[in-house]
């Protein structure tokens, strides 16, 4: 049955307020969701103040910060710092993105930084994405071929190439499938919108000699159809695509080859 | 408790090769249901407050008649279909499966019953 409140070892208590920078005119308070494994402690909010003049303009800038100049235990995932990695995806004011291409002046008020929703949590911003990462190597994102490889490359015309475009460009961040109520009720079943994504990306390959195969693999009333094309996915992509279309594209792919 | 890898753990019982039937079959009933719920709630409304006459009058009419049977197969279809996946994405184990089989068993009994009372006063019984 859907869990609507949180056990009580994971109700999130008021943390430790740290000290605001002396003499900075332009100060934001981020009130950012900590935990740590091995204290045995309830998750805890702390509120640290960052002068902005003193601070580049990302989200994933201000993090940084305080770890290097606040607090050191502070834990996060960051790699690229330009949004091409994925690492850094969080819940920054109550909606999933990439710290390091948000603003902070698109935040109003306190920036509040949680970590991806409805996953449990390794530490602090970091949350284990073990099944996630299952999930999308359960729908083969790789070309898959019957017909023996060609002395050179698998050939491909322009618009064959551009059905890929809207699709290739996803970094794997999870904020989309972390964001998905369905996800959330039956992720354990439920593949998600970001796996789902990278299936429709190879089920348009015009190079995959896989595309049935990969339909029979997605027939299925929960790892396909629960998506209720809530739009979740769609508005939150730091990345700007649409997972919610494609999996339409694929629900429409599945018809098609019975009618 | 067992020791699965996570692999193990999203392929499951893998693919059911089932759902896109009931996906078809849930928008076929949808579009179908705008035009049968107008044609069948204006003849059903006008008989609201209407005498025992006027109603029979009504279902052995054989359009309205055939509407209403239409109607209301399609209105409990539609609806075991849209309720069975409410009960899938909130109801987990024993308990979903309680509610499935009811929620088929109560939508087919009363789809029937509903078409036994139109066929009824439409034969004039």
């Amino acid at each position: 049955m859907v869990q609507l409140t949180l056990p009580k070892n994971s109700q999130v208590k008021t943390g430790k307020t740290w000290p605001k920078p002396e003499g900075a005119t332009n100060v934001r308070a981020f009130r950012i969701y900590r935990w740590d494994p091995d204290s045995g402690d309830n998750p805890r909010i702390d509120t640290y103040h960052v002068d902005l003049d003193d601070c580049g303009p990302m989200v994933l800038d201000a993090l940084i910060k305080i770890k290097n100049e606040i607090d050191p235990t502070l834990t996060f995932r960051r790699s690229c710092r330009e949004g091409i990695c994925g690492s850094c995806a969080m819940n920054i004011d109550g909606g999933n993105t990439l710290a390091c291409t948000y603003g902070i002046d698109e935040v109003k008020g306190d920036v509040r930084v949680y970590p991806l929703p409805h996953m449990p949590v390794v530490k602090d911003l970091i949350p284990d994405l073990t099944h996630f990462y299952a999930q999308h190597a359960a729908v083969k994102p790789w070309l898959e071929t019957t017909t023996n490889e060609p002395q050179t490359e698998w050939r491909q015309t322009i618009e064959d190439r551009e059905k890929l475009d809207g699709l290739y460009e996803c970094v794997m961040c999870a904020c989309c499938s972390t964001s998905c109520p369905s996800y959330w009720w039956n992720g354990d079943r439920y593949l998600g919108p970001a796996a789902l994504l990278h299936a429709y990306r190879w089920i348009i390959d015009s190079r995959d000699e896989a595309t049935g195969e990969r339909l029979d693999d997605l027939e299925d009333p929960f790892k396909l159809y629960r998506c209720h094309t809530i739009m979740n996915c769609a508005k939150t992509c730091p990345k700007g695509l649409n997972p919610a279309k494609a999996i339409a594209e694929i629900k429409k792919k599945m018809v098609e080859r019975t009618l | 408790m067992s020791i699965l890898t996570s692999y193990k753990r999203v392929a499951g019982l893998g693919s059911a090769k089932e759902g896109t039937h009931h996906w078809w079959m849930q928008r076929l009933t949808a579009i179908a249901l705008v035009p049968l719920t107008i044609f069948f709630v204006v003849p059903f409304g006008s008989n609201l407050g209407a005498g025992h006459d006027a109603v029979v009058e009504t279902y052995t009419n054989p359009w309205n008649a055939v509407i209403a049977i239409l109607f209301i197969i399609t209105a409990f279809y539609h609806l075991m279909m849209g309720l069975q996946v409410v009960i899938e994405d909130y109801v987990h184990g024993k308990a979903g499966v309680v509610l499935l089989i009811a929620n088929t068993l109560l939508c087919w009994a009363l789809a029937i019953a509903g078409v036994f009372a139109v066929v009824k006063i439409a034969l004039g019984a």
